[in-house]
């Protein structure tokens, strides 16, 4: 249980994968204007991160480990990903058409989020158990999640303010990420 | 088996990939019947931010026309009659970036009412074929007049007009439709884009 | 003594009230022209039911309460109808609204009063119906209609009547005078209400503590009648309706309701006189007491003006000096707007006349940038958060205003008042609720023309068919017309003289055999052959109570039937042979 806890404080707080280790920097820039698709699409990565985490971990542990292909992983995880953001796509098509529109090309994108092949990859290389990969994945995008959202709140605010001409749009975005980058590193040590 | 694979390492691994993805292709061609997807519902979504006039300005015969072609990527300037605002909210639908007013549809101008000189109405019903909205009430060679509540101010009717009796009247605005008036932004100490001090730096 | 609570937020002032307070209150002499304004309440515009020229009496219904939320309008003095048109009114836009304009002939003569000083036998409608006859209006400043407000006891039981002698805004004293001088009137007027409320369980008056005189005569005449006077520590802006609830009972009228959802009724003091003089002394609301303050007027005092009386009447009797006014206020300070004459009259909702010196309330200084102190969230009364209402009006956010709850916002002006940036925020409000209005009115209209843009769409489409299987008709029949005479037809297409051809045909092959014909030749005889009668009657009658024109008409209605029986013969002879 306690250790439950340490991995998911962890993968959210601590080794946050956006603001820590710098992974999946393209949808947090990108679909951060608006709150509602920052929600929609932290959803989406989510649901990604963990369903690629247990996929992977099944794939790397009955194929490539037994058949010693283990050199293959990348591109055996890149097609596990592709697969899962391909049936995500479908899903949200389905039972949202307004937050698929608005997520647009972000959503096939999530494929290209280094934060998921790292995940796969870095799950892969510390040789844990289907349990701990699974939540390492849940709690990866738990992380995402968190940041994007406040992140994107963040954002709706400055669009309202009164931002000087030079720093308006993705300048006053970037030094808001370094910033929160920063205020986020306070939680080294903390386990 | 296993000792043919683990020797045959070349074989091995191309087994492997193809293997995993036949499967997944499998997967997902099953899970694309599953989810099929029929109509747009976003094209009932743009058709609801736009100000129904059914002028024709933007180059479609009617509001939904236009929703539609949006849907299917067209910009998103083209209707005068609802200004910028309209622009901003479905800029803010589809979350692009909204611009300004394409000028080749027209120009946003204040909304105005059509108004019959019914002295000089010959009751011939083309200004009543003409309206989008049935907003002329009159038969052959009776009295036509507006129904000012439903009038949408597209000025379809005024061509049609034979003897040139329509007239487009601006709304008065009476003291309890008046609403208050935003106030003057502050005093600017930084250049904003809102203080316009950069135009004059540059 | 009950227990009290302290609502979130507001400002101290400072009170300026004493100034006022010097003298009782006063009377002006009858203006020369009185203007009636036909809106001088929340909702829709009353009637007229008076014309130019016009006699009228002291207390005579001129505009009835139209359908909706309304209210009557009745004449302050006798006199008669000079003109109803558009007038300047006192109303923040400056714009003119229609007005009745009374010239006043001195007399003050009143129409026969008819007062109900049994009213506890009245029944709860008949109590209503008088409030609504006499126009009264809530006289605290908002002027809702009080038969409308006190109509909802009739759909949700009443239990707590509260009565709102606040008067929170510094400088306006009119409440609070009108206490001292008539506490016993109030009392009466409250027990009206209470029953026409079905005797709601708790009445109580909540007054602030910076007015000791007016809460010791309540006290005085609220001894054994149950009614509980309750004070509180001053503060801005108590005197709101759900900030007063608040303070006095804990409860809190949710976003969106009234306090008749809570089972309670609020209801200004000056109201409840209103109401006694309505149904005990049978005098409609024709007069209410204005405080008139600040330092450009040689007096301040409050008067019993009568409604309708210019602003500039009331500031010629009182020494105003032009010269050292810095600009002139209707309502108080926080929450009034400035007039940009004072040729505008007098309304039920005049509170007070300010006419401030340039030092008293210097001009606006200009605002400068938002430094994010959040003094304005402190102050809010309401619980919201005037510094985002305030960013996202600047930036047009419609959504995100709704979702901080913008319409929840009472106008009081406390965060304006601590911005420490001079940043006037309640304007920014106004102008935010008045687009977002506007834009759900663009949207029900715009909708409506949606429907009946697709409703002709659809009837286009149903005359198309409709059209089309006319033609397929018409075309079948031609088809068949030819099979019958193939000999008359000899182009096989459907053109216009074919058609002409084939409906003459028809005309041909239809003629009637000669039985028929004469069957129906006697029809028409017969029938012929009754008009004659009837028209030899109607000329009779004429004849013998007719004038000669008629005589004549008849005559000739005769002649024209006798032909046409003689024709109608001929003809039947004709086919017999």
């Amino acid at each position: 249980m306690q250790e439950f806890a340490v991995i998911l404080v962890s993968s959210i707080l601590i080794n946050n994968y956006v603001l820590v280790q710098f992974l999946g920097l393209c949808p947090f820039m990108g679909v951060s204007k608006k709150l509602e698709s920052a929600i929609g699409m932290s959803a989406a990565t989510t649901f990604v991160l963990t369903l690629t985490a247990m996929v992977s971990y099944i794939v790397n542990e009955l194929i490539l480990m037994p058949l010693g292909l283990m050199y293959l992983r990348t591109i055996a995880f890149i097609l596990v990903i592709a697969a899962v953001v391909q049936f995500t796509k479908m899903f949200i098509e389905k039972t949202s058409p307004l937050l698929y529109r608005v997520l647009g090309v972000f959503l096939p994108l999530i494929t290209t989020n280094c934060a998921v092949l790292g995940v796969a990859l870095q799950n892969a290389n510390k040789d844990l158990n289907f349990l701990q990969s699974s939540l390492y994945g849940f709690g990866a995008g738990a992380g995402f999640s968190l940041v994007l959202i406040f992140f994107s709140a963040m954002r709706e605010r400055l669009a309202a303010a009164d931002i000087p001409q030079p720093f308006e749009g993705a300048a006053i975005a970037m030094i808001t990420a370094g910033l929160m980058s920063l205020a986020f590193m306070g939680f080294s040590g903390l386990v | 088996m296993m000792s043919l694979l683990t020797d045959n390492t070349m074989l091995a691994a191309l087994l492997a990939l193809v293997g995993l993805g036949t499967l997944f292709g499998g997967l997902l061609g099953y899970a694309a019947e599953k989810f099929k997807v029929g109509s747009d519902p976003i094209v009932q979504q743009l058709d609801e931010l736009l100000p129904q006039t059914q002028c024709g300005q933007c180059g479609f015969p009617g509001c939904r026309p236009y929703a539609q072609s949006i849907a299917d990527g067209d910009a998103i300037n083209k209707c005068p009659p609802g200004g910028q605002s309209t622009i901003n909210a479905i800029a803010n639908l589809l979350d692009i970036s909204a611009p300004s007013l394409d000028e080749e549809h027209g120009e946003e101008e204040i909304r105005t009412i059509a108004y019959i000189r019914e002295d000089e109405c010959i009751g011939c019903t083309k200004c009543i074929q003409a309206c989008p909205v049935d907003a002329i009430l009159g038969a052959a060679k009776l009295m036509h007049t507006v129904i000012a509540d439903e009038c949408t101010g597209c000025d379809l009717c005024v061509e049609p007009c034979p003897v040139d009796c329509i007239d487009m009247l601006p709304i008065v605005e009476k003291i309890h439709q008046w609403q208050w008036s935003a106030p003057e932004h502050s005093a600017d100490l930084i250049a904003t884009t809102a203080s316009g001090m950069h135009e004059d730096a540059a | 003594m009950r227990q009290i609570w302290n609502t979130p937020g507001g400002v101290h002032p400072p009170d300026n009230k004493e100034q006022s307070l010097t003298k009782n209150i006063g009377h002006l002499p009858l203006p020369k022209k009185l203007i009636l304004p036909l809106t001088q309440h929340v909702g829709t515009a009353a009637k007229t039911c008076v014309v130019v020229g016009e006699k009228v009496l002291k207390g005579q219904k001129l505009a009835s309460a139209s359908t909706g939320i309304s209210a009557a309008v009745h004449a302050p003095s006798s006199g008669w109808i000079t003109a109803i048109e558009e007038r300047s009114v006192a109303h923040p836009s400056g714009m003119s609204a229609v007005c009745i304009e009374i010239t006043c002939d001195g007399e003050d003569r009143w129409i026969e009063r008819v007062s109900y000083p049994n009213y506890q036998q009245a029944s709860a409608m008949q109590l209503r119906d008088l409030i609504a006859d006499a126009g009264i209006a809530g006289l605290g400043g908002a002027g809702f209609p009080s038969a409308i407000k006190l109509d909802s006891g009739t759909k949700k039981p009443i239990d707590t009547l509260i009565i709102n002698a606040t008067e929170c805004e510094p400088y306006i004293t009119a409440d609070d005078i009108l206490i001292r001088e008539r506490a016993d009137q109030i009392i009466q007027g409250i027990d009206i209400v209470s029953h026409l409320l079905g005797k709601p369980k708790t009445i109580l008056i909540g007054i602030e503590n910076n007015k000791p005189a007016a809460i010791a005569a309540l006290n005085q005449h609220c001894q054994g009648t149950g009614i509980e006077v309750v004070y509180f520590p001053t503060k801005y802006p108590s005197g709101g309706e759900k900030q007063l609830i608040y303070i006095l009972t804990g409860k809190e009228v949710p976003s969106g309701q009234l306090p008749a959802d809570l089972g309670m009724v609020c209801l200004n003091s000056g109201t409840a006189f209103a109401i006694k003089r309505a149904v005990i002394d049978g005098e409609p609301l024709i007069s209410r007491i204005t405080t008139l303050a600040g330092e450009a007027c040689g007096v301040n005092r409050n008067y019993e003006i009568l409604i309708g009386t210019p602003v500039s009447h009331l500031l010629q009797h009182n020494n105003f000096n032009q010269a050292l006014c810095s600009r002139l206020i209707m309502g108080g300070p926080m929450m009034g707007f400035s007039l940009a004459s004072s040729e505008v009259p007098l309304i039920k909702t005049s509170t007070c006349i300010l006419a401030p010196s340039h030092t008293e309330i210097p001009d606006d200084e200009p605002p400068q940038p938002c430094i994010r102190c959040g003094l304005c969230s402190e102050a809010c009364p309401a619980s919201l958060l005037p510094q985002q209402l305030y960013w996202y009006s600047r930036a047009k956010d419609h959504e995100r205003l709704r979702s901080h709850n913008l319409f929840d916002c009472i106008e009081c002006g406390a965060c304006s008042y601590v911005c420490p940036s001079n940043i006037p925020l309640v304007q920014y409000y106004r102008s935010s609720k008045g687009d977002i209005t506007n834009a759900l009115a663009a949207k029900a209209t715009a909708a409506i023309s949606r429907e009946r843009f697709e409703f002709r769409q659809v009837r286009l489409e149903k005359a198309d068919i409709a059209r089309e299987s006319k033609r397929e008709a018409r075309r079948l029949n031609t088809e068949q017309a030819k099979k019958i005479s193939p000999s008359t037809t000899q182009s096989t297409g459907s053109s216009a003289a074919d058609i002409i051809k084939a409906a003459q045909l028809r005309g041909i092959t239809k003629q009637a055999s000669p039985e028929q014909q004469k069957a129906k030749l006697q029809r028409t005889l017969l029938a012929a052959q009754m008009r004659l009668e009837e028209a030899q009657q109607r000329l009779v009658q004429a004849t013998n109570k007719g004038s000669a024109d008629q005589q004549a008409q008849q005559l000739a209605s005769v002649e024209a039937a006798r032909r046409k029986v003689e024709q109608t013969t001929q003809r039947l002879t004709e086919v017999s042979h």
